[in-house]
């Protein structure tokens, strides 16, 4: 009888401990499941995309050089050419860089090292904020001032123009630069000033010679996120860019960079066109690949 | 000479801050200012109407559906999949091809989701515009989001709590529901709250998935515009500034409202926690 | 903790609140008759857009059972939306292609509409011909002092490629989409045009009747002012229909339903009242 029931009870413990293992593999599988959920849309995305977008080369007959090269677009004329497109994407977003960059990695320096303490703490924050705030505010912004403060105050014919694309997208890229590369210069040990300065460096020398150089991947990454901002940004530039269909050569051309073009003509695009509009994403998304990469490469280079 | 060169640069760091502040401080200011004579209880609670005047009710409404349902979504399967990573898998190729693919999925501007979700939910899976293909859309966009804040959530709890808990003869799963996510709770919900705002902000995806139609939803198979592609379609529409500021006001108050909350929930449970 | 749970089961409660509150809304919509409300879905011209939707709100408040769902997407594509079954009426500002009507569309004249030239309110040129149009759309004419106008550069907005207005506008002035001037602004909507014009004294583009307000002046073409009165008599000749599209086979009866309204006297009336021209 004792016996029985001890045979019993390891049996129990035995099913339990099975079903315990059980729950284990099966929740270990689940876990899986989702993190490759990350992978089956990245799959999905770069499937679709790049299946419509080359869909029009291999299978009409559409040269993918007269795509890239070509000078017009004139979808109801069977006419695809994105170069001015490319073109503009480039401009507006070295543009931006040109302007952005150096005066968001100032100020973070000025926020991280000069600030008095009680100015930085109001501000950083609310710089952080503005890194959320919708990009759609600051195209709003540009189109209610920047178009005709250029208009009428430096005379140009139009105020939708590749300087106007330049400046909203610089001022929408300034938080999320000051933002991040803050941090990473914060984050800089305080040995590193405190060497310096014991060797007799200058505060200013310090914060250029020693803490900036230390912090570069940090600030690397803070460009390399505006950048991607920039580049991808479609609703806030289509307000202000024209979207004229030239070849941008001067600051005052209106211009049509490679996402508006996507935003503006997708919600009527149907057959060829549509799918000449995925061929315009497959460009934007090796833009950004190549820009990823060169940074990558740069950011290493200068570690070493 | 080097001081000269010293207080060149010391300016310049000067001169930098106070551009930066001056333009971030004029564009908040002009949105209020064009704004804040547009707001009070009947633009915000009330319907809208094509025949001009009227709320933003509706546009709320849909901001909330597609937060919920995406988030609803997002939230428990970014958990798990950041859970795998932390503390079931071992290094090896599928990890490195999962964290390649999350942090590539981060670098895609929104207008490709755009393209990818009105091909795919749109039109393959036939929802048509609607709040909810907008809405998985969105759950692509946050997922890396909620990832990666769970990831270093997930970090950040000590090694002892989980050795502890194994050591009373809990299961990993057990150790994992009781001990370790209440821990990392904060940092979750963080990553939870900036993925609100990436939505909130988000127009570019939204404007090609859920359309432009300005009513109340019926459901989540209307399409609909958010607060922020009505903010969009009013200025270059009807060019009416002061109408997109208005919306600009309710969008900023709510980022604000969200990071004050972030901030305040982390160190309410930090502190509760330690 | 004890915080923690108070959060949860605040995020619990919040949510169930919304949920609750996203239910009442739909019955507080769907009145007093039957339950399950219909939606028409309409999609295309946004030259016809604003006209359908001021229809739709009087058409559901006395037919409760319908909802109507109006998708501005431009004309071409709300012929593809009807053609293919994604929009059960489509809106078109411009004559069906050949090819669009051997697929079996079936077509209702709900409107007439003129298609006016503006410019800015401080633009001396109030008078143009249809040949001139053309030259400025076309870029061989770049200045407005050649048209009698003051000596700045003449800047063109013209709605996208597939727009409707677009289409009608460039076959009665007799140009193509290849030979519009490239350094040409591009808006996707009239109410865009009107408002890029309104900005700019240098800008002339072309909107649709509806959409005239006193931000933006009217050109004369070949000296006929741009009146519903003049499209109706054949003067002036920048006009076009408003057409609602269908396949026979999709039409519900709540479709069929709207477009008699829209065709009643009653309709008609919104029709004038909203700026269009009415068809009968």
């Amino acid at each position: 009888m004792p016996n029985h029931s001890n045979e019993e009870l390891v049996s129990q413990i035995e099913s339990s401990n099975k079903r315990k293992y059980f729950l284990e593999k099966l929740s270990e599988k689940v876990f899986l499941f989702c993190s490759l959920l990350s992978v089956i849309s990245l799959l999905l995305i770069i499937g679709f995309v790049f299946y419509k977008g080359t869909h029009p080369f291999f299978a009409e007959g559409y040269s993918f050089i007269e795509f890239i090269f070509g000078l017009d677009w004139v979808p109801s004329e069977d006419k695809f050419g994105i170069l001015p497109m490319i073109v503009a994407s480039i401009f507006a977003t070295i543009g931006a860089l040109i302007i952005g960059v150096p005066i968001g990695l100032f100020t973070a320096i000025f926020l991280a090292e000069i600030a008095p303490k009680s100015i930085a703490r109001i501000i950083s924050p609310a710089v952080q904020l503005l890194a959320g705030i919708p990009s759609v505010l600051y195209g709003v912004f540009g189109l209610a001032i920047i178009v005709p403060f250029l208009q009428n105050h430096l005379g140009l014919a139009k105020g939708q123009s590749l300087i106007a694309v330049i400046l909203v997208l610089a001022i929408m890229m300034l938080p999320t630069i000051v933002t991040v590369a803050e941090t990473s210069i914060r984050a800089v040990p305080k040995t590193y000033r405190e060497g310096s300065l014991a060797l007799g460096a200058s505060p200013i020398g310090t914060i250029f010679k020693v803490v900036v150089p230390a912090a570069k991947s940090g600030i690397m990454a803070a460009i390399v996120l505006g950048l991607g901002r920039a580049i991808g940004e479609t609703m806030a530039v289509i307000l202000v860019a024209g979207n004229s269909l030239v070849l941008p050569t001067s600051l005052t051309d209106s211009i049509r960079p490679l996402t508006t073009n996507i935003a503006l003509e997708m919600g009527y695009a149907f057959g060829t066109h549509q799918e000449m509009l995925f061929a315009t994403g497959i460009v934007l998304f090796s833009f950004i690949l190549i820009l990823n990469l060169v940074l990558a490469k740069i950011g290493s280079k200068g570690g070493k | 000479m080097r001081k000269a060169k010293d207080y060149f640069f010391q300016s310049l760091l000067w001169l930098s801050a106070i551009i930066t502040i001056a333009t971030l401080c004029i564009i908040v200011g002009f949105i209020f200012y064009k704004g804040i004579h547009l707001i009070n209880l009947d633009f915000i609670f009330g319907d809208y109407s094509p025949s001009g005047g009227g709320g933003i009710l509706p546009m709320i409404v849909t901001t909330i559906y597609t937060i919920v349902i995406s988030l609803l979504i997002a939230t428990p399967i970014g958990i798990l999949a950041a859970v795998y990573l932390q503390e079931y898998a071992k290094q090896g190729r599928l990890i490195r091809i999962i964290r390649f693919a999350t942090e590539s999925l981060t670098g895609i501007p929104s207008i490709i989701y755009g393209l990818f979700g009105a091909v795919f939910f749109v039109t393959v899976l036939k929802m048509g515009m609607s709040i909810i293909a907008a809405s998985l859309t969105l759950t692509i966009i946050v997922l890396p989001v909620i990832i990666r804040t769970t990831e270093e959530a997930l970090k950040t709890v000590p090694l002892t709590y989980r050795e502890g808990s194994l050591a009373l003869g809990t299961t990993k799963l057990q150790t994992l529901y009781k001990v370790i996510l209440p821990s990392a709770m904060p940092g979750i919900l963080s990553g939870i709250i900036l993925s609100i705002g990436r939505i909130v902000g988000e127009s570019a995806a939204i404007f090609l998935t859920a359309g432009t139609v300005a009513a109340m939803p019926e459901n989540i198979f209307s399409s609909a515009r958010t607060l922020t592609v009505h903010s969009f379609l009013v200025t270059q529409e009807a060019g009416d500034i002061e109408l997109a500021a208005a919306v600009g006001i309710v969008l900023i108050v709510i980022i604000l409202i969200l990071n004050l909350s972030a901030t305040f929930i982390s160190k309410k449970l930090n502190k509760a926690d330690y | 903790m004890n915080f923690k749970k108070k959060l949860m089961t605040g995020i619990a409660s919040l949510s169930l609140i919304l949920v609750i509150s996203g239910c009442s809304q739909d019955n507080t919509e769907a009145e007093p008759s039957s339950g399950n409300q219909y939606t028409l879905a309409i999609s295309g011209s946004t030259s016809v857009g604003p006209l359908a939707e001021k229809l739709a709100e009087k058409f559901e408040g006395k037919n409760a059972e319908v909802n109507i769902e109006v998708n501005q997407i431009g004309s071409s594509a709300g012929i593809t939306n009807s053609l293919s079954g994604v929009s059960e009426i489509g809106m078109s500002s411009r004559d069906l292609k050949e090819e669009e009507k051997q697929e079996g569309l079936a077509e209702t004249i709900i409107a007439y509409d003129g298609i006016v030239v503006v410019t800015h309110p401080t633009n001396k040129v109030q008078d143009l011909t249809l040949d001139q149009v053309k030259q400025i759309f076309t870029g061989e004419v770049t200045n407005w002092k050649e048209l009698g106008g003051d000596d700045m550069e003449i800047v063109v907005v013209s709605r996208e490629d597939g727009s409707g207005s677009r289409d009608a506008f460039q076959e009665i002035v007799g140009y193509s989409s290849g030979e519009l001037i490239r350094s040409s602004i591009v808006a996707s909507g009239n109410g865009n045009i009107k408002t890029t014009v309104a900005m700019n004294k240098h800008a002339v583009g072309f909107i649709s009747f509806e959409y005239i307000d006193d931000t933006i002046s009217t050109v004369k073409i070949n000296g006929v002012q741009a009146t519903a009165e003049n499209v109706l008599q054949q003067k002036y000749l920048l006009s076009r229909p408003f057409l609602f599209v269908n396949k026979p086979e999709n039409l519900t009866e709540s479709g069929q339903k709207f477009i008699d309204y829209i065709l009643s006297p009653e309709g008609q009336e919104i029709v004038s009242e909203a700026g269009a021209i009415r068809v009968k």
